[in-house]
């Protein structure tokens, strides 16, 4: 890790490789031209997996096939090991990586709307020394994140589940594998029937992931009925901006994700 | 001068040593040093899923790993696993099936269903759909592609193909 800290310091516009599962795609296209690639791939110490005072903690390189059959993360963060199902193809999870896939940010990905959902945060280091940086903080645009030049996410983590909540994960592609035209990572307690402390963040739909904070505000403490539930998926609008793509405009993508909100609460109230 | 990279590898049983170009693909060392060419570039970016060969035991995209990142691993390629006898009942059946035309998704494929029945003996047409939906083919339409999987799946599992 120092070595690899060392070379970022040293050539300013090197990039990390994790998985390679966009890197290559980006450089095979000639979308970028770095002096140096360092890939930090065979460093054993960000493979980890493990929980801790109630955290489960992933080591950055942990594999999105790895997610998908942990049967740690399985009992400790379901919606993670239920994204991961969601993730390209087979041959494309064996490769990518969860630290991989925060750090460049995509904003139709699927993980960082997972870690929003869950509350939870990235462990840099740099040449300084190590700084966490929360889920809500970290994802600021487009291909865009927290982390300053020459810093590398070491690790992730998310709070293990608590008895009572429940996740949901969704996502709208034309085929299986596709980019999301919109997705949905949800994750709340139910209580007697009423629904706490919920969130839903979703991805594909705007520049980074959001959370529809209205919605949840609009939900906490109701009964999941249809008229609940149909008010809260028309505040969509009110907590973050759609960005239409070709094929799929701005309109039609908050109709999709109030599609997915309306879905994913039914799901959760059974 | 461009950056060069020792490389040590086990290719198809075999040990290969050679000094690559640091940004020269797996697939493509594959295909151009060691003439391997049964693993196919279609669309160089992860989507197609032709140049699927095994790196360590695992399917990959040949087109999104660096042959560097090869070093010390184990890579096979269709040439391989064919010749190894592994795949025979697969590719005998992609055959009667007309389950390939121009060939050029057919070693993909074949390693992509290969890698799905050895995880689930008895998989779903659904299933074998999501699991092939990263293998491109523009020739057949996929269904018999799909019915030579199914087909494969229920002989080796001891009952009468369909």
């Amino acid at each position: 890790m120092d070595a690899a800290l060392a070379l970022l310091g040293e050539h300013t516009d090197a990039v990390v490789l994790a998985g390679g599962q966009s890197l290559l795609p980006m450089l095979n296209m000639r979308l970028l031209a770095p002096s140096h690639v360092v890939d930090i791939t065979a460093l054993p110490e960000l493979t980890e997996v493990s929980v801790q005072d109630g955290r489960l903690r992933m080591g950055a390189l942990l594999r999105h096939c790895e997610l998908a059959s942990s049967q740690l993360i399985a009992e400790a963060a379901p919606l993670l090991r239920e994204a991961a199902h969601h993730i390209g193809h087979p041959a494309i999870r064996n490769r990518g990586t969860i630290g991989g896939s925060l750090a460049l940010a995509d904003p139709a990905a699927e993980l960082p709307a997972c870690l929003l959902a869950l509350g939870g945060r990235v462990e840099i280091v740099g040449v300084d020394g190590k700084r966490e940086v929360e889920a809500a903080d970290f994802f600021t645009g487009t291909f865009e994140t927290a982390l300053r030049p020459g810093e590398i996410l070491r690790a992730v983590e998310v709070p293990v589940i608590d008895p009572g909540y429940r996740s949901d994960f969704s996502k709208l592609a034309r085929r299986h594998g596709d980019y999301a035209l919109a997705g949905l990572a949800a994750h709340g307690r139910i209580d007697d029937g009423r629904v706490r402390d919920l969130r839903l963040a979703f991805f594909g739909a705007s520049d980074k992931p959001v959370l529809a904070s209205t919605a949840a505000r609009k939900l906490e403490g109701a009964v999941l009925t249809e008229a609940n539930i149909e008010a809260a998926a028309a505040t969509l609008g009110d907590d973050f901006e759609a960005i239409g793509q070709p094929g799929c405009g701005a309109q039609t993508k908050l109709h999709h994700c109030g599609v997915l909100a309306r879905r994913a609460l039914s799901r959760l109230a059974a | 001068m461009e950056p060069m990279i020792d490389l040590s590898i086990t290719v198809n049983g075999g040990l290969v040593s050679a000094r690559v170009p640091a940004r020269q693909t797996l697939v493509d060392f594959l295909r151009y040093e060691l003439e391997l060419t049964g693993s196919h570039v279609g669309c160089e970016h992860g989507s197609c899923g032709a140049c699927t060969v095994r790196l360590d035991g695992d399917i990959v995209r040949g087109c999104l790993v660096l042959a560097a990142q090869a070093e010390g691993a184990q890579v096979e390629t269709i040439e391989g696993v064919s010749d190894s006898g592994e795949l025979a009942d697969l590719q005998a059946i992609f055959h009667e099936r007309n389950a390939l035309q121009c060939g050029y998704c057919t070693p993909g494929m074949l390693l992509t269903a290969q890698a799905l029945l050895a995880g689930n003996p008895a998989p779903s047409r659904e299933e074998i759909r999501a699991y092939l939906s990263g293998n491109y083919c523009r020739c057949t339409g996929y269904q018999a592609i799909v019915d030579a999987v199914e087909s494969v799946a229920a002989s080796r599992r001891g009952e009468i193909a369909s």
